[in-house]
């Protein structure tokens, strides 16, 4: 084996390769499988609903995965993650907006719909491109890049750090999404861009269209993840963790804490561009309704149910509470925020590592030792 | 100060007149003994109603008004209806009112009852639209010689806006009878008007000297109708000289009403920085004195808006109607109370176990919040709560140059004001304040000194959270109450603590009204939601060059 795959070998225990592989033979096999070999009414057909909800969790585990790294890691808690999902996904819209072309309603073959109907006359200058594919996904990566390196060395640089982080992050969100309900800012305004007809020649309405978004967002979230595993084992991610335990010391041995939180921030803002970008061809909708705080919170919970600063735990959180949200608001549409709510008291009081430490301290004993302690305590 | 409302001008203008045409009936009616050498003139232009011209019906309309008598009221007021009707036998006009298949009579001059008759001894006496016109010009007319004051001043304003031929020299007489110096100031404006029409370019010109010192956005538009050019080419102002000082007479007027927009911007930017310190001025006490995030703090404004629409319907049930204007003063302790308890709950059951941990303290008071919204939507519904606004804080004053203030949003400044200065004081005097103090400079001193840190803690949050609560009453008045109204004021109110400066309490109040201000004057740059945007850029931007100055605070450390 050469040094290189050694190390990307090294990236992973012996039993996290193989849980990867199982979970990757599943997601990339499996569900495909059983939803276009198996006929409908099988006991063991998935819908094509199924698999774009699957896939809608995949680009939600993408994010996860992007908020874990800043706040597991580096100890940013960033609640303005939907702007860099939000940007990255309109991107993409924009570029599907393009292609809509002619078949629109209006049938205006150089302006979207919505301008149209604002008696617009051309084409607004940063739409400029976003026919190109090619230019769509540089500005998937490059928008919310430049956005997150901008905002993150004014906070770094002036040593933001902590709740305010937090509090300056929320602003600039609720500042977008602001920006985007308004008509004039030529994104859709309050109805965002939809509608849209196909990407790179596939057609949306299709199944088929439908699984291949699905497969391509399993590898993503598989790439993103390696990405993120050999960014926290690498020096740097030593370093990012010594920030976050201990941000003057890092500073006082002569470090440039701005310097690596800057990078670990802005490629954090690059990986949820990209899982917005995947997103909307998925639903087929992006509006400012992604830009709201609330949801920008929400991923937080994410990523401290299943386990802060463990990867695997931000795919984990991830995909159970949006199952729970998907399960609940069909069955009891008015317990979700009963749940969603006393989910975010119950973690922080009392799994502070989620469900991945739950699980390690059983692996351990811990948990039970714990237990038989409390237990004895109580006897006494 | 004439209390008024744009939008309801015209209904209230309707409901006006109905009043002034029954109070001018019972002044017509009941002196009927009044001015004896005047009624055969009286008597002879109301029987000439019943001319059969309508040439004829008008002079003897106009005559009424020129004539100035209050009884003439009864007899127009019924003409303009059609329930003036001229008796057959003996062509007198009377009054009548059907009643099943009998009309009643009235005579329209004395006011006393004239018979009764069917409809065939009877002929209605036609009006058509422009003698209707002219009848509601005369009326006003008529009020103008009122005893009333406010009836004159309605009438004033009345006759200047809808002019007949015979109101420039009416308006001259009423001046010179006038005693109230406002109402004067009208008249004046009002002949300047009139006279800005006539034939006489001096007499044009000293109307225009008059209407300079005006600050009135509609004797600016009238001036500058002035300067236009008719469809031949010709200036509508003929005359040079005169147009150049109209010219002028713009420019000035231009320069007050800027100055007056300038106080616009400044009284509304008081008016939102007032919303905005009450909003957050709950939160400079939790966040700002405790280090304590708490993220459900706009479910604490959104809990008082709720008790105020309680208490509100409590009172609708319970009190008398005339009582009910004052449910908002028994909400303010009721929602203090709710918030409070609210309060001490979260602090007890939740926040204590997370002191230290900023970032689990911001997430676990999330969960209380999306739990209280879900609460209140289960409970009351997703729909917005009618809150009333009592008679007290009604209505409008206007300031002049067109600007006006909503009652609600000075008493909203007032209230503000108060519940800050009530806070201050209960910090800086009371024992609870005293303790509050010490326990966040040095918690373990304090502990040591024998004040009990915990039960400290609890309390202090809850007179955030009933502070809170407090302003929810405050802000049901001027926005919607509905489970997301503590969502539309949490970003701003961390904006406003952060940018005034954690722990303390004047940096609260400064940011609020800085804020408030800066973001009035944005507007008509840059319209309401991008002055937002704009707003929260600067915010971010100004941390950036003043992190340690505002973000110094004394209390218990965030960040650990």
């Amino acid at each position: 084996m050469g040094p290189i795959s050694r190390r990307l070998f090294a990236l992973e225990s012996r039993s996290g390769w193989i849980a990867i592989a199982i979970l990757l033979v599943i997601g990339l096999f499996i569900v495909p499988a059983l939803n276009l070999m198996v006929p409908e009414g099988s006991l063991f057909h998935i819908s094509t609903f199924w698999v774009a909800t699957l896939g809608k969790y995949l680009c939600f585990a993408i994010l996860a995965l992007a908020l874990d790294l800043i706040w597991g890691y580096a100890g940013i808690l960033s609640l303005g993650h939907g702007a860099f999902f939000g940007l990255g996904g309109y991107a993409m819209g924009m570029y599907m907006m393009r292609q809509i072309g002619d078949r629109s309603v209006y049938g205006n073959p150089d302006l979207p719909d919505f301008m149209v109907f604002l008696n617009w006359d051309s084409l607004p200058w940063y739409w400029w491109g976003f026919d190109q594919f090619w230019f769509a996904a540089l500005m998937v990566v490059l928008v919310p890049g430049l956005l997150a390196f901008v905002f993150g060395w004014l906070a770094f640089r002036s040593r933001i750090t902590g709740v305010y982080f937090s509090i300056i992050s929320q602003a600039m969100v609720f500042a977008i999404m602001l920006a985007f309900f308004r008509n004039e800012t030529g994104f859709g305004g309050n109805n965002g861009l939809t509608d849209f007809k196909d990407i790179l020649g596939f057609n949306l309405s299709q199944d088929s269209t439908k699984v291949g978004l699905y497969v391509v967002t399993t590898i993503a979230l598989l790439l993103v993840y390696m990405i993120c595993r050999a960014v926290v084992s690498s020096k740097l991610g030593r370093l990012l963790i010594a920030v976050r335990d201990a941000e003057s010391r890092v500073r006082f041995l002569g470090y440039s804490v701005t310097n690596a939180k800057l990078f670990v921030f802005t490629l954090s803002a690059v990986l949820a561009g990209v899982a917005g970008a995947l997103y909307v061809p998925q639903v087929g909708i992006i509006n400012p309704g992604e830009f709201t705080p609330a949801k920008s919170i929400e991923m937080a919970i994410w990523v401290a149910v299943g386990g802060r600063g463990t990867l695997f735990g931000a795919i984990v959180g991830a995909f159970t509470i949006n199952g729970a949200r998907t399960y609940l608001t069909g069955v009891a549409p008015e317990v979700w925020l009963f749940f969603l709510g006393a989910l975010f008291i119950l973690v922080t009081l009392v799994m502070p590592q989620g469900l991945v430490g739950v699980y390690r301290s059983i692996r351990s004993g811990e948990l039970k030792d714990a237990i038989r302690r409390r237990i004895q305590r109580v006897d006494v | 100060m004439s209390v008024t409302n744009n939008a309801d001008a015209s209904r209230m203008r309707t409901v006006f007149f109905s009043i002034l045409f029954v109070l001018l009936s019972l002044l017509a009616f009941s002196f009927p003994a009044h001015a004896q050498q005047n009624d055969a003139a009286l008597n002879a232009a109301l029987s000439d109603l019943n001319a059969r011209s309508f040439k004829a019906k008008t002079a003897a309309v106009q005559a009424l008004g020129v004539y100035g008598d209050a009884r003439a009221v009864a007899a127009l007021e019924a003409l303009s209806e059609g329930r003036l009707y001229g008796r057959k036998s003996d062509k007198s006009v009377v009054i009548a009112e059907r009643d099943g298949k009998i009309y009643r009579l009235t005579d329209p001059a004395t006011g006393v009852s004239a018979g009764e008759a069917t409809s065939r001894e009877l002929k209605k006496i036609i009006a058509n639209n422009k003698l209707r016109g002219l009848i509601r010009g005369v009326l006003g007319q008529l009020a103008l010689s009122s005893s009333d004051s406010e009836l004159r001043r309605a009438a004033v304003e009345n006759v200047i806006s809808s002019p007949t031929g015979g109101s420039l020299a009416l308006l001259k007489s009423a001046r010179d009878r006038e005693t109230e110096d406002d109402i004067r100031a009208r008249l004046e404006t009002g002949i300047a008007t009139l006279e800005l029409g006539s034939d006489d370019p001096a007499l044009r010109r000293a109307a225009v000297d008059r209407l300079a010192d005006g600050n009135d956005p509609e004797i600016k538009s009238l001036l500058e109708r002035r300067l236009l050019k008719n469809a031949d080419g010709s200036f509508v102002e003929s005359d040079a000289q005169v147009r150049a000082e109209v010219q002028e007479a713009v420019s000035r007027i231009n320069d007050r009403l800027a100055l007056f927009g300038l106080a616009e911007d400044l009284i509304f930017g008081i008016s939102l920085g007032s919303v905005l310190l009450l909003a957050a001025i709950g939160l400079a006490v939790t966040f700002g004195v405790m280090g304590v995030i708490n993220m459900a703090h706009g479910e604490m404004i959104m809990l008082g808006a709720y008790t105020t629409f309680v208490v509100q319907e409590v009172f609708r049930v319970t009190m008398p109607a005339e009582a009910f204007g004052f449910y908002l003063l028994a909400a303010i302790p009721a929602a203090f109370l709710v918030a409070a308890t609210f309060g001490i709950l979260i602090e007890r059951g939740c926040i204590r176990f997370l002191y230290g941990r900023p970032l689990e303290t911001l997430l676990a008071t999330w969960g209380v919040s999306l739990i209280l919204q879900q609460m209140v939507r289960s409970l009351f519904g997703a729909n917005n709560r009618e809150v009333a606004n009592p008679d007290w804080i009604s209505g409008a004053i206007s300031i002049g140059g067109g600007v006006s203030v909503t009652v609600s949003r000075v008493y909203i400044v007032i209230f503000c004001l108060v519940v800050v200065a009530a806070l201050a004081a209960f910090i800086r005097y009371s024992r609870f304040g005293l303790q509050m103090r010490a326990v966040t400079q040095n918690r373990g001193m304090a502990s040591a000194m024998g004040i009990r840190t915990g039960q400290v803690d609890a309390l202090t949050f809850a007179l955030g959270s009933g502070i809170a609560g407090v302003a929810g009453v405050a802000l049901s008045q001027i926005s919607n109450v509905s489970p997301n109204l503590g969502q539309n004021f949490i970003v701003d109110s961390f904006m406003v603590v952060v940018f005034g400066g954690v722990g303390s309490l004047w940096g609260t109040i400064v940011g609020a009204f800085g804020l408030g201000i800066v973001n009035k004057f944005l507007e008509p740059v840059s319209g309401a939601i991008l002055g937002k945007v704009v707003v929260l850029v600067i915010i971010i931007l100004f941390i950036q060059k003043r992190p340690r100055g505002l973000f110094a605070f004394k209390g218990r450390a965030a960040e650990g």
